[in-house]
C-alpha cells in the first residue's frame, strides 16, 4: 500500500465513520425528546469515536485522534452513566464531531491541514467539570458467580449497575447449542432476549459434559416476568438464574405528559398560512408498481456504478492520474448509491399485520359457516417484508387456514369428547430471521396420521412398498400434485386440498413450506420467505465455463473439494462436513449440460435453507455482486431450479440459481428420483 | 507458517492489524469480526495466536480470553488484547484471565510486530 493509498483508505474511512456517527446522534437526539434513551445506540456511538481514535492515531494524524480522543472521553462518560445526556451535550457532540470532519476534510487536501481543537477541547472539558452523576449498586452482594464479574468490561459493569438501581429482574440464562449452529441459534436467543429486556453480556462456556454442544451463559434484565421467558418459543430451551429480583424503585416523580404534543412545546414553526393546511398527513398512498420501477432504475443504477468502476479500474491500470478521483467518486457514488437503495426498499416495506388481519376475516366468516368455534391468535405482526411478497402469500395463506379450519379443527362436540377446549385455536406467528420471515400457522385440531399418508403414497405408487421414509418425507407426500382428492381427505383430515398449488406459490417467491402434525393434537405448517425480493447480494460462480448467480441469503460457507472428499452413498454423492453428511448437486447433470472433465480445483457452496444444507458443486467462485433479479416470463416458468435471470453490469447476463427448490428437489431423495 | 485469528469489530482497525501481520510474511491471517465468528473458527482453524479488542457487543474480547484460557484445545494459545487509553481495568482483567500481552491503541505497527514474533517462539 503507497503512503497515498493509504491515506486515501483513511479517508475513506473516516468520512464513513463520520456520517455514521452524526446519523446514530441524530437518533440518540430523537431519543432524548421522547425520553428513552438506548443504551446498544450510544455504546455504537462510543465505539465508533474510538475507532476514529485510533485509526487517525494509526495514521500519525495525532490532531484528529486528540480531538477525537475528548470525543471519546466524554462518550465514555456518557455511557458509563456519569454524565447525563441533555440537550447541551448534544450539541457539544455534533460540534465535536463537525470540527473532527474539518479536518478530515481538510487533510484530503493537504496532509499538514489542521485547526486549532482548543475551544472544542475547552468546552468538553467544562462540561465534563460538572459532578459526577453515577450512584453505585456495589455487584458483589449479587448472587453472581465472581468469575463472571471478572470478564465484563467496564461499559458491561455499568449497565449491570444501570438495571440494578431501576430495580429490573435480572437473570442468568443457561443454554447450550450443537457445534455447527451455535452462532445462528445462539443469535435467535439473544434478539428475543432483546425485545423483552436488555442483554448485558453473552459468555461462552467451556467445559461441559457434551463436547458436542458449546454451551453460553446471557446475562440479561428482563422487563418481563421469569414466567413469561419461558413461554417464549426461543427461550424454551433456557434455564434461569435469579441474579436479582426486581423491585420497585422511588424515584423523583416524572412530570407526567398527558398525550404526546400537548405537555411539551410545540417546536417553532414560521408563522405562516398555510400551517393548518400542512401536515394533514404525513403518508402518501402509492402505487406498488410505481415503487417496482423505482427499484428497477436503482437496480439499473448499481449497474452503471458497476461499469464505472470498471473504467476507472481500466484507466488506474493504465497509469493515468486523475483515475484516483473517478474512483473515489465511483466509492461515494457507491455509498449514496446503496442508501438510495435501503431507502427504496424500507418504502416498500409492511408489516405482516395487513395480512393477519385479512386472514383473522376469512376465519370468522368460515367459523360461521361451518359451525365450528375457532379463535385466531397472531404473533409478531410487526414483522415486515416487501409489498409484494405480502401480497403474493394472501392466497397460498387462506388455502392453509381454509384447511386448517375445514380438516384440522375439529366440531365443538368432538372437542369437547377428547377432552379440548371446545373453542378450537389457529396461531399465526411471524419472526425475522435475518433476511428471512418465518410464518407458522399451527391449530389444535385432529393432525395428520403419518401411518395413513404412507399407505397412501404405496397405493398411488410414489413410494416403494419397503422404502424407509421419515416423517418429514411422508408429510412431504402432500406436497405431491394430485396426492390426494377431497373424500380421500375426509378420512384422515388431511390436507392435501391444493396443497401442491400452495407449495408452488411458496416456492415462486423463493419461499419453503414444510408441515409438521401430531396426529390427534394439531398440525403446524412453516413458510420460510425471504423479506425482499428486487435486488439481492449474490454470489457468481461458474459451472461448465457458464456463469451463475446463487443468492447471497443462502449461502453459508464455500469451501474447496480436495480429492478423496467426495463419497458415494446409495448413488448420491456426498461429502462430509464437520460430521455431518452434505449431499453434493452437480448442476450440469440436472441441466443436462455437456459434461467436461474438471476434477480438480472445484469448489463447493454450501447453500441452507430453513435449516437444510446441500453443496452445490462449481469449478469457481467469481465474486459478490448486487444483482436485480428479473423473472424468465412465463413460457420458461417451468424450468426447475431457476429463480430468473439477471444482468452482471459487463452486458453479461446469468441465470439466478433458486436454491429452495434445488434444496426441496435433491433432498427429497427417493420420493422423486427423476428431478 | 504460523496461523493468526484477528478479532475486531471495526472493519478499518482489523484491515490494519490484518495488513501489518501481514507483511511480516511467514503467517496466515484470520479474520473475524465478532466474538460470535472467532469461537466459530476457532474450533475449525488451529490457530497459534490470537489478537483480540475487548470493547466488542455480545460477547466481548475478554470473555473470548475467558474461553480459551478454560478450554483445554485453546488454553495454551498465546492471546494479544488490544484497548485503548483509559480502560486500564479492563486491561488488567484481560491480564488476569490470562491474556499474555497487551497493545494500547493507537500503537505502531512494529510494537504489534515484535509482540507477535517475540510470542509465536
Amino acid at each position: 500500500m503507497g503512503p497515498q493509498q493509504a491515506v486515501d483508505e483513511f479517508l475513506a474511512e473516516a468520512e464513513e465513520l463520520l456520517e455514521k456517527l452524526s446519523q446514530d446522534l441524530a437518533e440518540l437526539g430523537e431519543g432524548i425528546e421522547n425520553g428513552d434513551v438506548n443504551p446498544d445506540l450510544l455504546n455504537g456511538i462510543f465505539r465508533d469515536a474510538h475507532s476514529m481514535k485510533g485509526l487517525s492515531g494509526m495514521f500519525g494524524f495525532n490532531d484528529i485522534a486528540e480531538l477525537a480522543h475528548h470525543l471519546e472521553t466524554l462518550l465514555d462518560k456518557l455511557r458509563l452513566g456519569k454524565v447525563s445526556l441533555s440537550g447541551i451535550l448534544l450539541d457539544l457532540l455534533f460540534e465535536t464531531i463537525e470540527g473532527v470532519g474539518l479536518m478530515v476534510r481538510g487533510k484530503a487536501g493537504d496532509p499538514d491541514y489542521t485547526i486549532d481543537i482548543t475551544p472544542y477541547v475547552q468546552r468538553i472539558e467544562n462540561l465534563l467539570a460538572g459532578p459526577d452523576d453515577s450512584a453505585m449498586v456495589s455487584l458483589e452482594t449479587l448472587n453472581l458467580d465472581p468469575s463472571l464479574l471478572n470478564v465484563l468490561t467496564e461499559y458491561e459493569e455499568h449497565r449491570l449497575q444501570e438495571n440494578l438501581s431501576q430495580g429490573r429482574l435480572l437473570l442468568l440464562a443457561s443454554i447450550a447449542f450443537p457445534l455447527d449452529s451455535f452462532d445462528t441459534d445462539l443469535s435467535d436467543v439473544i434478539s428475543d432476549l432483546k425485545q423483552v429486556g436488555e442483554v448485558v453480556s453473552t459468555l461462552p462456556g467451556a467445559a461441559n459434559d457434551d463436547p458436542t454442544r458449546l454451551a453460553f451463559r446471557i446475562l440479561f434484565s428482563s422487563n418481563l416476568p421469569l414466567e413469561k421467558l419461558s413461554g417464549r418459543p426461543n427461550l424454551s430451551d433456557c434455564c434461569f438464574d435469579i441474579i436479582s429480583e426486581s423491585k420497585a424503585v422511588t424515584r423523583a416523580p416524572e412530570v407526567l405528559v398527558p398525550e404526546k404534543s400537548a405537555g411539551r412545546m410545540p417546536p417553532p414553526q414560521p408563522a405562516s398560512e398555510d400551517t393548518s393546511l400542512r401536515s394533514v398527513s404525513h403518508s402518501v398512498r402509492v402505487d406498488v408498481g410505481k415503487l417496482d420501477i423505482l427499484m428497477n432504475i436503482v437496480g439499473e443504477l448499481g449497474l452503471v456504478k458497476g461499469s464505472i468502476a470498471q473504467v476507472a479500474t481500466d484507466l488506474s491500470d493504465a497509469g493515468l492520474s486523475q483515475s484516483r478521483d473517478l474512483a473515489k467518486a465511483v466509492h461515494s457514488l457507491e455509498r449514496r448509491l446503496s442508501e438510495l437503495q435501503k431507502a427504496v426498499m424500507d418504502v416498500r416495506m409492511v408489516p405482516v399485520r395487513q395480512l393477519f388481519d385479512k386472514m383473522g376475516r376469512i376465519v370468522r366468516r368460515m367459523a360461521q359457516e361451518l359451525g365450528k368455534k375457532v379463535e385466531l391468535k397472531t404473533f409478531g405482526s410487526e414483522t415486515e417484508f416487501d409489498k409484494l411478497i405480502a401480497e403474493e402469500l394472501a392466497d397460498p395463506l387462506m388455502h392453509i387456514i381454509r384447511n386448517a379450519l375445514d380438516h384440522g379443527i375439529e366440531f365443538p362436540s368432538e372437542r369437547l369428547t377428547t377432552e379440548k377446549p371446545e373453542i378450537g385455536s389457529i396461531e399465526l406467528r411471524a419472526t425475522q430471521r435475518g433476511n428471512h420471515v418465518v410464518l407458522e400457522i399451527s391449530d389444535d385440531g385432529k393432525g395428520i396420521d403419518s401411518e395413513v399418508l404412507r399407505r397412501k403414497g404405496i397405493e398411488k405408487g410414489l413410494i416403494a412398498p419397503e422404502a424407509q421414509l421419515s416423517r418429514q418425507d411422508l408429510f412431504g407426500l402432500l406436497f405431491q400434485p394430485g396426492f390426494s382428492t377431497r373424500d380421500e381427505v375426509s378420512e384422515f383430515s388431511g390436507r392435501g386440498v391444493g396443497m401442491d398449488v400452495v407449495k408452488n406459490n411458496i416456492s415462486a417467491l423463493s419461499g419453503i413450506i414444510d408441515i409438521d402434525s401430531t396426529f390427534g393434537q394439531g398440525t403446524k405448517i412453516s413458510l420460510t420467505l425471504p423479506i425482499t425480493l428486487a435486488i439481492i447480494k449474490a454470489l457468481v460462480v461458474q459451472i461448465q465455463g457458464r456463469d451463475y448467480a446463487i443468492p447471497l441469503t443462502s449461502v453459508l460457507e464455500t469451501l474447496m473439494l480436495e480429492p478423496g472428499m467426495i463419497q458415494t452413498i446409495e448413488g448420491q454423492e456426498v461429502i462430509e462436513l464437520r460430521r455431518q453428511t452434505l449431499p453434493l448437486l452437480r448442476l450440469n447433470r440436472l441441466f443436462c449440460l455437456d459434461e467436461k472433465t474438471t476434477s480438480l480445483g472445484e469448489f463447493v457452496v454450501v447453500a441452507g435453507f430453513a435449516g437444510r444444507r446441500i453443496g452445490i458443486v462449481v469449478e469457481e467462485l467469481r465474486g459478490q455482486q448486487d444483482v436485480v433479479i428479473k423473472s424468465l416470463g412465463r413460457a420458461l416458468s417451468f424450468v426447475k431450479g431457476i429463480a430468473g435471470a439477471a444482468d452482471l453490469g459487463n452486458q453479461k447476463t446469468v441465470l439466478v440459481l433458486d436454491v429452495s427448490s434445488l434444496i426441496t428437489d435433491s433432498l427429497r431423495g427417493d420420493v422423486s428420483p427423476h428431478v | 507458517m504460523k496461523k493468526i485469528l484477528v478479532t475486531e469489530d471495526s472493519a478499518a482497525m482489523r484491515g490494519l492489524i490484518v495488513s501489518t501481520l501481514e507483511a511480516m510474511g511467514n503467517c496466515e491471517v484470520v479474520e473475524a469480526c465478532n466474538g460470535f465468528e472467532a469461537l466459530r473458527m476457532l474450533p475449525r482453524e488451529k490457530v497459534d495466536l490470537i489478537i483480540t479488542d475487548i470493547n466488542m457487543p455480545d460477547i466481548n474480547g475478554l470473555e473470548l480470553v475467558n474461553f480459551c484460557r478454560s478450554h483445554t484445545l485453546y488454553e495454551q494459545t498465546p492471546v494479544i488484547i488490544i484497548s485503548t487509553e483509559g480502560s486500564e481495568r479492563d486491561r488488567e482483567k484481560g491480564l488476569a484471565l490470562g491474556a499474555d500481552a497487551y497493545l494500547i491503541k493507537p500503537f505502531r505497527p512494529e510494537e504489534l510486530q515484535q509482540l507477535v514474533i517475540k510470542l509465536l517462539h
